[in-house]
């Protein structure tokens, strides 16, 4: 028994283990729930009941097998490779979306550490870089199927990806600066620690929605962007281009695109949660001394997930109520408007802080 | 916004082969395409996003609808013309009922008049609300479009209590109504219509004044005055270009002329006025249903002339014309008297006209329909050229193609 525990907490297998479950029972699931909840949300708010038919005998649960109807559906449905595609490419591109989308959860601390113990993959050094690395290796995904797959809308589709990716990478690292300023690090821990901290004796937590506010909108809009959701799905661009870089996909290798749009909305959810709303830190917490730690554990647990659970629906909400922008109408707003706004962001934080300091 | 001489010149190098570095990409929007909601096919020339040429194919729901006519008895056109714009079904047959009782030089009694005023302007909403809300899905606003689809399951909830059906509703016939009005159909008009002008404005707040959707439609698909005329625009395309021709005005026809009501005109022509006429549209057909509810006179809903109806059975049974008027009624059908006549009404999208050419005989010799998006389809190229492949959806939505009526 000895022996095992030992096995276990070495720290490599103790990093499995945290992937593991970080992605199996919180960012998979709550990706794939989120495929069933998007739908019943936007059912809410268009006066409609949603997906309510899939059934085992009279059990419909309300909709909630379908989620099992549309992933059966998917392993059954044949894997089909166009004429004239590039196999290979054809064949891995899928996987690079999800791939990324599941690395970013990677840095995210869903609870406070309990002695050496984090919850948390791993707290490198880079930090937030990190998640620019990863999710640039999003366009690859998005530009190997739109050109592997000898089709002209899915050719249109992944230049669009690419050019509105690559823009939006750009102020997306300057929007996220002020943070690292303000916080004086850009290791996530670090970052989470500093948003433990207090205005005004105990009356205002210093999360990053307070000290950056513009930071906030922008990184947000950029991530969306990034993640190609709804209005900024000009790739996808259902209506004009069908559906974009993935049009050609059928069966899991569709599924892995639409998983990875689901998880990297959660994703975005949690990054918001961790570097604006404190990240699992419950405010005002610290004042109950007493309080157990495991039942302290549980609360950031809960907090973390309602917060990433609202951002989610925060997305969703907008995707249902705004129309889509052009494609050369993402650009523009990246390049003309946000880009500028970012840059006054870092100069006006770094005034304050200096002025502060 | 680009020089169309200069795309113009790059289309014939790149076309006439050549130019074989040329960079242009050919795709073929259509016939199965998300944004074409008729069946058409636009064969689209690309430089990178820009649109440098275009060709619409028409002909792929080609039914025949004239030939079929010609080869039918007179009343038996009328279910064809429930086909031909499937979502404003009974102005088709207003339409043709009309043209035929103008053949004949009769009219309707004023009670039927009134009732197919009521009907053709509840399918006038119908049609606009399906029009605006596919064309906002297409540009990303899912949620206008099925709140505009419940305020027009309302009003087909009225069509079906009236006519029995929702799309194959056979109304009308030559010189009245198949049906009078149901019991307590005003009272329900009244009920939905309050409904419809609620979601209306629900819909008026989430889209009109949203910059992105401005933005998306706003001087996007823009038709002059001079190439509307030229090209035969009428309906709330040729009235976004500042033009107020109506029908309903022009050459009024029914009871319009006693019914008080106003045609919004636009100024650009873009793709955001003809959204706002049609908006505004909406709301005067509104209008015109409640003051022809409030005048609503008492009365047959049929004429009694001969001829134009089976006879009464105690008629056929009790003296001889009748029996006379049925046995010709069942072998001839209805025989308008020689002639030919154009007879135009305003359908949803515009000029609804029935050409018909009768030999007196009980079968049409020609029965031919104009149809308003013809011409619309044809302008095609003229809009779209010069605007990015993403802006085909607002200005095909826009346009408002019902393949049904196109290729007849």
């Amino acid at each position: 028994m000895d022996f095992l525990l030992e096995i276990i907490m070495t720290p490599a297998v103790l990093a499995c283990i945290k992937i593991a479950v970080i992605i199996l029972l919180f960012a998979m699931p709550l990706g794939t729930v989120l495929t069933l909840m998007e739908r019943k949300w936007s059912a809410m708010i268009q006066d409609r009941v949603g997906p309510n038919r899939a059934n085992i005998g009279n059990f419909t649960g309300n909709g909630v097998l379908h989620l099992a109807a549309d992933g059966l559906k998917s392993i059954f449905k044949e894997d089909t490779i166009p004429k004239g595609a590039n196999g290979f490419l054809y064949l891995i591109a899928p996987f690079f979306g999800l791939i990324a989308a599941v690395a970013t959860f990677a840095i995210i601390p869903i609870a406070g550490p309990i002695g050496d113990f984090t919850f948390q993959v791993t707290d490198v050094n880079p930090g937030l870089l990190f998640i620019f690395a990863i999710t640039s290796l999003n366009v690859y995904g998005a530009v190997l199927a739109g050109t592997s797959s000898n089709s002209k809308f899915a050719l249109l589709g992944g230049t669009r990806a690419s050019a509105q990716m690559i823009s939006y990478e750009v102020f997306m690292g300057i929007a996220l600066m002020g943070i690292f300023m303000v916080y004086g690090t850009t290791r996530v821990s670090g970052i989470v620690n500093g948003q433990n901290e207090y205005w005004f004796g105990n009356l205002i937590p210093m999360w990053g929605i307070f000290t950056q506010p513009l930071g906030f909108i922008l990184f947000f809009t950029a991530l969306v962007a990034e993640t190609k959701r709804a209005p900024f799905d000009a790739p996808e661009g259902e209506s004009e281009i069908v559906a974009g870089y993935f049009l050609e996909y059928s069966g899991m290798r569709w599924s892995a695109f639409m998983l990875a749009e689901y998880v990297s909305l959660v994703g975005v959810a949690a990054l918001m949660t961790t570097l604006f709303f404190g990240g699992y830190h419950v405010p005002w917490l610290h004042l109950w001394e007493s309080a157990p730690q495991w039942l302290v554990t549980v609360l950031q647990i809960f907090k973390f997930t309602f917060f990433t659970v609202i951002f989610c629906w925060f997305q969703i909400q907008l995707r249902w109520t705004v129309p889509k922008f052009r494609f050369d109408q993402t650009m523009g707003l990246g390049w003309k408007k946000l880009l500028p706004l970012s840059l006054v962001n870092i100069i006006i934080t770094a005034l304050v802080v200096l002025a502060l300091a | 916004m680009t020089d169309m001489n200069a795309l113009q010149t790059r289309m014939e190098t790149s076309t006439s082969g050549a130019d074989f570095s040329s960079s242009v990409m050919t795709i073929e929007i259509g016939p199965a395409h998300p944004a074409m909601h008729g069946i058409v096919r636009f064969t689209t020339h690309l430089d990178g996003e820009l649109i440098i040429g275009m060709d619409p194919e028409i002909g792929y729901l080609h039914r025949g609808f004239e030939k079929e006519s010609e080869n039918s008895k007179w009343i038996q056109v009328i279910p064809y013309t429930d086909r031909l714009n499937y979502v404003s079904p009974l102005l088709c047959n207003i339409g043709y009922s009309m043209a035929v009782e103008k053949l004949y030089g009769i009219e309707a009694p004023r009670r039927a008049e009134f009732t197919r005023v009521i009907m053709g302007e509840i399918s006038r909403i119908t049609d606009h609300l399906t029009c605006l809300g596919a064309a906002a899905m297409e540009i990303g606003a899912f949620t206008f479009f099925l709140w505009f689809i419940k305020a027009r399951e309302y009003l087909w909830e009225l069509v079906e209590a009236m006519t029995g059906a929702r799309l194959t509703t056979n109304w009308t016939r030559f010189g009245g109504n198949a049906m009078d009005l149901p019991d307590g159909f005003l009272h329900d008009l009244e009920d939905r219509l309050s409904k419809l002008e609620g979601i209306m404005e629900e819909c008026d707040k989430l889209l009109t004044r949203n910059k992105i959707f401005i933005d998306r439609v706003k001087d996007i698909g823009a038709i002059s005055k001079e190439d509307a005329l030229s090209y035969g625009f009428s309906g709330p395309m040729l009235r976004a270009c500042g033009i107020p021709y109506d029908v309903r005005r022009a050459d009024p026809y029914s009871v319009y002329d006693e019914l008080d009501f106003e045609i919004p005109v636009g100024s650009t022509g873009d793709c955001f006025d003809r959204f706002l006429v049609r908006m505004e549209e909406i709301r005067q057909s509104t209008s015109i249903i409640k003051q022809a509810a409030d005048k609503m006179p008492e009365g047959p809903f049929m004429t009694d002339e001969r001829m134009l109806h089976y006879p009464d059975k105690k008629d056929v049974y009790g003296n001889i014309e009748g029996l006379i008027d049925h046995f010709k009624m069942v072998m001839e059908g209805h025989s308008p008297p020689a002639g030919e006549i154009y007879m135009p009404t305003e359908g949803g999208n515009g000029e609804i006209g029935f050409y018909l050419v009768s030999d007196g005989s009980g079968d049409p010799v020609r029965v031919r329909l104009r149809p308003p998006c013809f011409n619309f389809v044809q302008a095609m190229p003229l809009i779209t050229v010069g605007h990015y492949v993403a802006d085909i959806v607002p200005i095909f939505g826009s346009i408002n193609m019902i393949g049904g009526e196109l290729d007849r």
